[in-house]
């Protein structure tokens, strides 16, 4: 109690309770409280990497090697049978992850970098620019993003190149809109204000300041968004318009092997032919949502409320 | 103030101990505090921040907030141990038979309801009366604490209503139901010293009227004499003393008692001269179609502190923008140093930019939170100075010795510092600037006393040592005396009056300077009895 005035000094102000931890450290402890559904989407994720990084050493065979038989059964040299030109499904399983993934990722990195950019500059404007960013936005969003993608990949041409930059633009939409509104609450802050005092230019405004801010919702937003690019290029796909033959890709394969479902009456595997992709496609949906919803948990704060 | 000589015991609590869970572990907030509350007797609670103050105003409750719980302890409230009832029986006496008021008015009503049916809900759900009496007597209630126009301001939203008429009609609510308690949890902290009197004088009277027991949370000492029969003054959980308002005042035990007003007692001799660092003339300046500046002119000379004074909405924050150009001109023009400056930020050179150097009311946004102190500091010498790395590093750990921490903060976030430390780190990045004149913005308003203390000797330190110009801009009349050379009083987007602090401070005054001046409390008990016998005689 008697500690006075005297005593005072800045250093030993009482700070944050809050013991300091290095990043690995905080990192460490996230993982060691991370719940069972978390390690699940986790290492089921894992395995998609690794498939999709190896895929020519772990393949028993070639993408697009073809076999003598057609439709082969289940086991033997071929553990899931071959297609209906004698390809070696186990294999084009694997190969297609590279394919499906990789054109995925690439077209919504470019949708979150298009779409974040013109969001922050967006909310930094807020005048013309962001009426002229935000109306031409509104616009290309009340297009379905489906029809929209049928007309310009019939205009362009159905590459794979032509595929991911068709989707990078058109997905970018849901990225302006959520990087413009959470920006918008950042740009008001002092911070961005001090530095626009100090004479900063726009990029270090939007990459240093204002970015590591917003991240968290657009990591999120990435991790639904992907989900939803697979989707449609698995949609694309199936109707033929998307990954392009000899390619493998998990949707194409659904419907390649469609017929075999009628014989599932004299063999049952026959029939889980074409349900293996499917299944693929959507535990790989699920493996990404349990470890965003980890990712939302830890990073929202939702973790201090009391359990 | 009430009398005590029925001296009945109405609150008693006795070796309170509360903890909080927060970074995984449980801490200790509350370590064995008794208190006892009579019948019709203010208490006042206060303390600096984190010391426990509102926790225990809420335990008296019988509750505590998400994530803290009670450990230990007895809560009896007529007898009845409020620690030990199950939420819905401590519900039954909550709003009813103690109430509560919030610190921040605004945003403690709900917007979408009208004020009347917010006013009357705690006694019309318990059904006190019929709704129609419950309504007439809240009329009769905003009556009482002055309110305007007291028959129809009940059928206004929350936001039609000014933050004083607010905090006061959230009094009426706490009152409505004619509890035997009331909490007060720093009802006038977010108030302006001449809202803040009419808001005091209205609860003291409501409270004296229906000779209602109630505890006082604040950390302003000033305003507790004004309400409080008795002061408890807690730190770190604990109680440092407790007495009899008039004996605490006059002859505090604890030199930490002392301290908490500390801020009072640091004087600056003013000085002056004819060499300006900084004039704005003639200057005009508008939000949107709204005009908030009207023809502001004042001098800052070289060297000097000048304070800018004036109530919330008075244009004092508006005037730094002005300077900083973040808010161009419509009107007038800025001399700096001899030259003119462009309205528009980006027209200004990176010299300009430079020499000018702002320091926000709020650390806490004021600070990237992604950012350490390092990168903080680190950015305005590289950006201005050119200097990188090694060379950077050692002036960040120079400017951190300057405001009196050290190296140990360099990779620290603002998240991890105090609100002290968080304003000397934005202190350190105006510096880091090599400035000439640096604008202060209610720096200290955010902060307790003993930390206000240390800042504002630490701003005069760095102008003796450095001969930097300030703009203080506040609005707490004990700041001003303790640091600024010339007063600008503005009222309203206009300047009412500069001059020398001695000659501002002094009368005779212009009107509004008289109650601006006298709506700041002293440490007298009796300040606010006699201030308003002599405003309405």
């Amino acid at each position: 109690m008697s500690e006075n005035t005297q005593s005072y000094s800045a250093k030993g102000e009482v700070s944050n309770i809050t013991k300091r931890r290095t990043r690995f450290e905080r990192i460490k402890i996230a993982f060691s409280k991370a719940p069972l559904s978390a390690w699940f989407g986790m290492i089921v994720l894992s395995i998609y990497l690794i498939a999709a990084f190896f895929a020519p050493f772990i393949a028993p065979h070639g993408e697009a090697e073809v076999f003598p038989v057609a439709y082969a059964p289940w086991g033997g040299e071929h553990l899931l049978g071959t297609d209906q030109i004698g390809r070696d499904i186990l294999s084009r399983l694997i190969f297609a992850s590279r394919n499906t993934l990789g054109i995925c990722f690439l077209a919504c990195t470019i949708a979150l970098f298009i779409g974040t950019i013109f969001g922050i500059i967006a909310a930094i404007d807020r005048s013309y620019i962001d009426q002229i960013l935000s109306r031409s936005i509104d616009t290309l969003m009340a297009i379905p993003v489906m029809i929209f993608t049928f007309i310009l990949l019939s205009v362009f041409g159905p590459s794979n190149l032509n595929l991911i930059l068709i989707l990078g633009v058109l997905e970018s939409t849901r990225f302006f809109r959520i990087s413009r509104s959470v920006a918008v609450g950042q740009v008001v802050l002092e911070y961005v204000e001090v530095a626009k005092l100090r004479g900063e230019k726009l990029s270090y405004i939007i990459f240093r300041e204002i970015l590591p801010n917003i991240a968290s919702p657009l990591i999120v937003e990435f991790g639904v968004r992907f989900i939803f690019i697979i989707f449609t290029v698995s949609s694309l796909s199936f109707l033929g318009l998307g990954i392009q033959p000899p390619a493998a890709d998990w949707a194409a394969m659904v419907r390649e092997n469609a017929i075999l479902i009628q014989y599932a009456q004299y063999d049952i595997t026959a029939g889980l032919t074409p349900l293996i992709p499917a299944a693929i496609i959507a535990l790989l949906a699920l493996a990404i949502n349990f470890v965003i919803d980890w990712y939302l948990y830890i990073t929202s704060g939702l973790k201090d409320d009391i359990k | 103030m009430t009398s005590n000589n029925k001296k009945e015991l109405l609150l008693e609590m006795k070796n309170i101990h509360i903890d909080g869970f927060s970074d995984e572990r449980w801490h200790k907030i509350l370590k064995g505090v008794d208190l006892n509350l009579y019948r019709g007797e203010i208490l006042g609670l206060i303390g600096e921040s984190g010391a426990g103050k509102s926790t225990m105003g809420k335990a008296a409750m019988g509750y505590t907030q998400p994530g803290c719980k009670i450990i230990k302890g007895e809560i009896l409230f007529n007898g009845t141990d409020l620690a030990k009832l199950t939420e819905f029986e401590k519900r039954k006496i909550w709003g009813t038979k103690i109430s509560y008021v919030a610190q921040s008015a605004a945003a403690s009503f709900n917007p979408a309801h009208r004020l009347m049916d917010q006013t009357i809900s705690a006694a019309n759900r318990a059904k006190i009366n019929p709704t129609e009496v419950l309504r007439k007597d809240a009329v009769q209630l905003y009556e009482s604490l002055q309110l305007p126009d007291a028959e129809n301001i009940g059928e206004r939203y929350p936001h039609q209503v000014s933050g004083g008429q607010l905090q006061r009609i959230m009094t009426a609510m706490a009152m409505s139901p004619r509890p035997e308690l009331i909490i007060f949890d720093e009802p006038t902290t977010a108030l302006d010293v001449t809202t803040q009197v009419e808001v005091l004088s209205a609860m003291r009277s409501i409270v004296d009227k229906f000779n209602t027991a109630a505890i006082y949370i604040t950390h302003d000492l000033a305003v507790v004499a004004q309400m409080a029969d008795r002061i408890k003054v807690l730190r770190y959980g604990e109680e440092v003393e407790e007495s009899e308002t008039r004996e605490m005042l006059s002859n505090p035990k604890e030199e930490y008692t002392k301290s908490l007003w500390s801020v009072r007692s640091l004087i600056k001799p003013e000085e002056t001269n004819e060499d300006y660092m900084l004039s704005i003339k003639n200057i005009d300046a508008a939000y949107g179609s709204s005009k908030v500046l009207h023809n502001v002119s004042v001098n800052i000379p070289r060297g000097k502190t000048v304070a800018i004074v004036g109530e919330s909405g008075s244009g004092k924050s508006t005037t730094a923008r002005v300077i900083t150009g973040l808010l161009p001109q419509t009107k007038g023009e800025i001399i700096f140093d001899g030259k003119k400056l462009s309205p528009k930020l980006e027209q200004r050179s990176k010299e300009e930019l430079r020499r000018i150097q702002i320091i926000f009311q709020m650390p806490d946004t004021a600070m990237n939170p992604k950012q350490t102190v390092d990168e903080i500091i680190g950015r305005p010498i590289e950006f201005y100075h050119g200097v990188k790395g090694k060379e950077r590093e050692a002036k960040v750990i120079e400017l951190l010795k300057m405001i009196e921490l050290d190296e140990s903060f360099l990779d620290r976030l603002p998240s991890e510092l105090s609100g002290g430390q968080k304003q000397r780190i934005c202190i350190a990045r105006a510096l880091a600037a090599n400035p000439d004149l640096i604008i202060c913005d209610e720096v200290t308003s955010a902060l307790d006393q003993i930390v206000q203390e240390g800042i504002l000797k630490l701003l005069q330190k760095l102008q003796k040592d450095l001969g930097v110009t300030y703009i203080f801009i506040t609005h707490d009349i004990a700041t001003v005396k303790a640091i600024s050379d010339e007063i600008v009083v503005m009222y309203q987007g206009e300047v009412v009056e500069q001059g020398l602090k001695s000659k501002i401070l002094n009368p005779p005054h212009p009107d509004y300077t008289e109650l601006l001046l006298s709506s700041v409390p002293e440490m007298d008990p009796d300040w606010l009895t006699n201030l308003l016998n002599k405003r309405s005689s």
